[in-house]
């Protein structure tokens, strides 16, 4: 097992997929069924050999592991992979959302299928690849690259305002990257490598942590997205297509947090330390900012999306708090955010697979004829609430109580989102499950359909699951969170002490 | 052991089958199901409260724990699944189980015409389970657990009629208000947390003593936390930690200022009204003070501030009580009132009349619920009492349960002795122990109550008159239609009015009286100091008189006013038009917070999102640059092409440029 490459094969084995559906034809009497058959049954095969990865992984160790390195550029750049608990399971995550992706487009994508599969193929490596990079240029350039395919998903099978969203999303993001790869290059200065397992024991120095810290945020704030440069994300998730919204949901937006605590917290301790306070501050303008904005919302997606802006305000705000509750609660956090408003995004996309229109106030009275439907959208939207008992409450939680430790004020403003999501998230299943069903175009919809069931009920069954027995996924990120928060609380010490001799 | 977990998760089972099978199963299978099942578990409970409360035990045994999960372990957090089994729990379970159990019944009599039959059930067992998961915990986290699901159940069963605009908004309504309370809740769980490095009970209740300022101690008055700005020694850290929980507890028991949520909440069927709204799900927050009784005990500040929000409750909700016209609103105002009750008792130290009055209530208040329930159903769901009056003949057994049930409410009994109905012993005791507090409020909480006890009896009565006597005043179809509901609802009746008369003068010794220390055994805290049972008994015969003398008084003027003389109340009404309305519209508290909190948030939603992304954000970010870059590219279109990729390569070469800067800048 030890010198089976499996993390390569996780990350390239869509690769294969791509290859096959190369040689396929769209048209042509089975094209298509072809075409959705090969692309599930890679995804499909790419998350069972993941499972791998959880089983053979070692939760007592803290470190990387099923480490494989190659010499790739020359001049220390090199093919570096490797896991450890806090990026192990959001490759799990990945394999796990992209077969209810493929299930999802079954047949709302009604052109250019072909192409459509192997960008989601394509993106499903390049995303994986970013969670188990080991070298900073490997990082960065499947970081960077993810954002093609989604550019083109967005801006090829988009709704009608694709174009600007699409562009809207690239600026952004680029932005971010820019600032993101001048400071790498600072760093292979300093540091003489690009190898992450040597970078995250080397010390920078303060001055220089500043910038650097600065330049990787600009780039995460905006993955995450984070107030003020999260206005991105709902144009984009409008115009995606349902499988589109689920990724960038549920995977592209957990590269920012995941970011921030690979190099921002681990390599940059100082600076995350001085910056926290504004760190806090943009978290909790984004919890109640957006929570509000969320609940005036007309159009259902965007509704969703600003919801997910206000959950990632919660993982902002745990992972600075710099304690086990506030990391582990912001890993548990993304991890369930992915799969939970990824489910989100597929119960809009039933609906609007039926009815074409993603404005709220076109519907009304769902429960009546789509009693399966209204069951599950209930399990998410308490999901989302953050109701004990799904996965949504133990983040959020343990996020609040690492915040309560680092400050207490910072908690008692994020708290208010406990009452904010409620408000939001229950007027939004009021107005569209419950109620008389009086409109016409409603009338004939039809229950959920067995395809849409098979990519719903898992989705409840995870979240249920995680919500009453989360110890899966807090043993596999214990030893590696604690080691990172010693690490920090280390750092931050010893340069009070040294501050305090100098004074 | 596994009589514990068959207690909690049976009506999970039930819950479960009903929900999801249901349609296969069928309505009666899933009625019989889950009905059959709360019987089970509540013959279960009752067995162990004779064994808890009664049994023999040595030394130490007052608590039995029974791991279930592990939950979530992370840092200093480590909270499992487990049961944990002592007195308050044992009488919480017998509350829960036969209220639910009793309900369970009557719904397959009074919801029998409706096509959503098993999703009803289902809500019920869920909502069951969730509360014995809460009576069960045994540590704060699992305690909220059953308290945000009952809170999910409660809001299932609000909305259960779905295409009733008015139901899905309350059900609306009480999960947000109550989320409020939780905001605090939460807080307070993560100030325990921070305090005791637990949020498990035991470790909380060994280490709450420590926080008391002993006199003279050096580090008495170190700080131990900063919490909003406040920098708090060990004895004002805890006061702030209990008045966090306690926000909690005044949400889920719609205590003044989160109190509008009851009243609405009666859009509910009936039968959830009576087991969530009256006998269970709103003592949730007596019951949490209750558990909590170690480390209240020592928050002179907090129990101050619970015995005056409750005095100011029970004295509120009783006014409100007074003029309202719906029968369901006239005993939801009350429960109110009588929460206000508990938490006065819980207040002033005397947890064991709270739980009391907790335990007698759930019977007469559940048995007042399922009788109107009753007489709604005779009337073919009119509940207004302006169209009922003279159904006394109609439907006897119906009126003579509520009468009973009415008897227990306002506390008949013989001031002075332990003989009368279940709320003379339970609310006199509440009304003696504020006498007898030397909290500095605690005067004033007595006079309020005393004046909510006459309020009670008049609201009360004025019920029991308009509903059951006089002339009808229902249109003769409906009048002469109605009828006596059938079996599987008044057995429920006669098995509460039997609590309702006895559950007071069975249990009163146990409870407060010569027995109660053996009973509890440490379930509920005292303080060494805290005397507050003993000095109750040693109160003045007035004081011990004064709700019977109101009570009397109110019975009266309800008579007068209802039987004698029926055109006084709407002299009465004219003449005080500006008291009246104050009271009808419940002192205007919703069209307040609608003012102050709904139409403010969507306002500033509404000025965030149009002002603040679109106006702002998009406009000076985005658009700004991808304006300027359109503005700058007209001008030299011949450099550019307008092709991503071109200012993507445009932005590289900048970087280059940059890096080559940084590098010769830095090496200088």
């Amino acid at each position: 097992m030890t010198d089976w490459p499996i993390l390569s094969t996780v990350t390239f084995l869509p690769l294969v997929g791509v290859v096959l559906l190369l040689l396929m034809r769209e048209d042509g009497a089975n094209g298509r069924r072809n075409i959705l058959n090969i692309s599930l049954l890679t995804t499909v095969a790419t998350f069972l050999l993941s499972l791998l990865i959880w089983y053979g992984f070692d939760s007592s160790n803290p470190g990387f592991q099923m480490v494989e390195e190659h010499a790739w550029l020359g001049t220390g750049i090199g093919y570096r992979v490797g896991v450890d608990g806090i990026s192990m399971l959001f490759v799990i995550l990945s394999t796990f959302l992209m077969p209810f992706c493929v299930l999802a487009s079954w047949n709302s994508i009604e052109h250019r299928l072909k192409e459509y599969m192997i960008a989601f193929l394509i993106l499903e490596v390049l995303m994986v690849g970013v969670f188990v990079s080991l070298d900073i240029v490997l990082f960065y350039v499947f970081f960077e690259a993810g954002l093609i395919p989604m550019f083109i998903i967005i801006g090829v099978w988009g709704g009608k305002d694709r174009v600007y969203a699409s562009y809207k999303f690239f600026l952004y993001t680029l932005l971010g990257s820019v600032l993101m790869l001048l400071a790498i290059m600072a760093m292979y200065w300093d540091a003489g490598t690009t190898d992450i397992t040597k970078l995250l024991a080397h010390d920078f120095p303060a001055h220089m942590q500043t910038w650097l810290w600065l330049a990787f945020f600009a780039s995460f704030a905006v993955k995450m997205p984070m107030w003020p440069v999260h206005t991105w994300l709902p144009d984009a998730h409008v115009q995606a297509p349902t499988a589109g919204s689920v990724i960038l949901a549920g995977i592209l937006l957990k590269l920012g947090g995941y970011g921030l605590l690979r190099f921002s917290l681990p390599m940059f301790p100082l600076a995350s330390d001085f910056f926290a306070p504004m760190v806090f501050a943009l978290s909790v303008i984004a919890i109640i900012y957006t929570s509000l904005v969320a609940m005036m919302q007309e159009d259902i997606k965007k509704l969703i999306a600003y919801s997910s802006v206000a959950h990632m305000g919660y993982v902002t705000m745990g992972i600075f708090a710099a304690n086990q509750q506030g990391v582990q609660g912001a890993i548990f956090q993304m991890i369930s955010h992915g799969f939970v408003s990824g489910a989100l995004f597929l119960c809009v996309g039933v609906i609007y697979d039926r009815t074409h229109t993603r404005e709220i106030a076109a519907y009304g009275g769902l429960v009546n004829n789509m009693p399966k439907y209204a069951l599950a959208f209930m399990v998410f939207t308490m999901a989302n609430v953050g109701l004990p008992g799904t996965s949504g409450f133990i983040g959020e939680f343990l996020t609040l109580v690492g915040a309560f430790r680092a400050n207490t004020f910072v908690a008692l403003f994020a708290a208010t989102g406990v009452i904010l999501s409620a408000a939001y998230a229950l007027w939004l299943y009021r107005r569209v499950v419950f109620g008389a069903l009086e409109k016409e175009s409603l009338k004939s919809l039809l229950d959920l359909s067995a395809r849409e069931k098979l990519v719903l009920y898992p989705l409840i069954a995870a979240t249920i699951f995680f919500g009453v027995y989360p110890a899966p996924i807090f043993d596999a990120t214990a030893a590696s969170v604690d080691q990172l928060v010693n690490h920090y609380a280390a750092a931050v010490e010893a340069a009070h002490k040294v501050a305090a001799l100098v004074n | 052991m596994l009589l514990y977990k068959a207690i909690v998760f049976l009506p999970l089972i039930g819950a479960i089958i009903a929900g999801l099978f249901g349609r296969a199963i069928g309505a009666k299978a899933s009625e019989y199901v889950t009905t059959g099942l709360m019987m089970v578990v509540a013959v279960l409970s009752w067995i162990v409260f004779i064994n808890v409360g009664f049994g023999a035990h040595g030394e130490g045994e007052g608590m039995i724990k029974v791991d279930v999960l592990r939950w979530i372990q992370s840092g200093g957090i480590d909270v499992a699944w487990s049961l944990r089994i002592d007195t308050l729990t044992a009488v919480m379970l017998v509350v829960v189980n036969s209220v639910s159990c009793l309900v369970h019944l009557y719904s397959i009599g009074y919801m029998h015409t409706d096509p959503h039959r098993p999703r009803f059930f289902s809500y019920l067992s869920l909502f069951t389970f969730a509360m014995l998961m809460l009576v069960t915990s045994d540590n704060l986290l699992q305690m909220f657990f059953g308290w945000e699901g009952v809170g999910l159940a409660s809001y299932l069963l609000i909305g259960f009629w779905f295409k009733k605009p008015s139901a899905t908004a309350a059900a609306m309504k009480a999960f947000i208000v109550n989320r409020v309370g939780d905001f605090g809740f939460v807080l307070g769980i993560s100030g325990v947390f921070v305090l005791f490095g637990s949020i498990n009970f035991d470790t909380i209740f060994s280490a709450a003593a420590t926080y008391v300022p002993a006199e003279g101690a050096a580090n008495a008055s170190d700080v131990v936390i900063n919490l909003f700005g406040m920098q708090l020694d060990k004895a004002h850290a805890l006061t702030a930690v209990c008045l966090l929980l306690f926000m909690g507890a005044m949400g889920k028991s719609a205590q003044f200022l989160l109190h509008t949520w009851l009243p609405d909440a009666m859009e509910g069927p009936t039968p959830v009204s009576a087991l969530i709204h009256a006998a269970t799900m709103v003592t949730a927050g007596v019951f949490l003070v209750a558990r909590m009784s170690p480390i209240f005990e020592h928050s002179h500040d907090a129990l101050t501030v619970v015995t005056l929000i409750g005095a100011i409750t029970a004295f509120f909700a009783a006014t409100v009580g007074l003029v309202q016209n719906d029968i369901k609103r006239v005993i939801a105002y009350s429960t109110c009132s009588q929460l206000g009750y508990m938490f006065v008792s819980l207040g002033v130290g005397a947890y064991g009349a709270a739980v009391f009055h907790l335990f007698t209530h759930a019977f007469f208040k559940a048995l007042l619920f399922l009788g109107a329930g009753s007489v709604i159903h005779a009337m073919h769901h009119e509940q207004d009492m302006r169209f009922m009056g003279g159904l006394r003949s109609k439907i006897p057994v119906t009126f003579w349960t509520m009468v009973i049930g009415t008897l227990a409410i306002t506390g008949v009994g013989i001031p002075g002795t332990e003989f009368g109905f279940a709320g003379f012993l339970s609310k006199d005791a509440i009304i003696e122990s504020a006498f007898a507090s030397e909290l500095p409020v605690a005067r004033f909480a007595f006079w309020l109550l005393v004046i909510a006890a006459l309020f009670t009896s008049f609201y009360s009565w004025r019920l029991i008159f308009l509903t059951f006597f006089g002339h009808t005043r229902a249109d003769h179809h409906t009048f002469d239609h109605a009828h006596e509901s059938p079996k599987v609802m008044l057995l429920p009746l006669f098995i509460l009015s039997a609590g309702a008369i006895l559950a007071g003068m069975v249990f009163y010794g146990y409870f407060v009286g010569e027995e109660q220390a053996e009973f509890w055994r440490g379930a509920l805290f005292y303080g060494p100091e805290n005397h507050i049972l003993e000095e109750a008994h040693h109160v003045p015969f007035i004081v011990k008189a004064s709700p019977f003398i109101v009570m009397v008084i109110g019975f009266l003027l309800a008579w007068y006013m209802y039987i004698k003389s029926p055109s006084t109340p709407k002299v009465l009404a004219t003449q005080h038009r500006a008291l009246y309305n104050f009271l009808l519209n419940k002192w205007y508290f919703d069209e307040l917070y609608d003012l102050l909190f709904v139409r403010s948030a969507k306002a500033l939603g509404r000025f965030f999102w149009k002002k603040g992304d679109v106006g702002f954000i998009d406009a000076y970010g985005p658009n700004g640059v991808a304006a300027r870059v359109v503005d700058v590219t007209n001008r030299m279109v011949r450099l550019q092409s307008g092709y991503l990729y071109h200012y993507a390569f445009a932005m590289l070469v900048g970087i280059a440029a940059l890096v080559t800067w940084m590098m010769l800048g830095s090496s200088f």
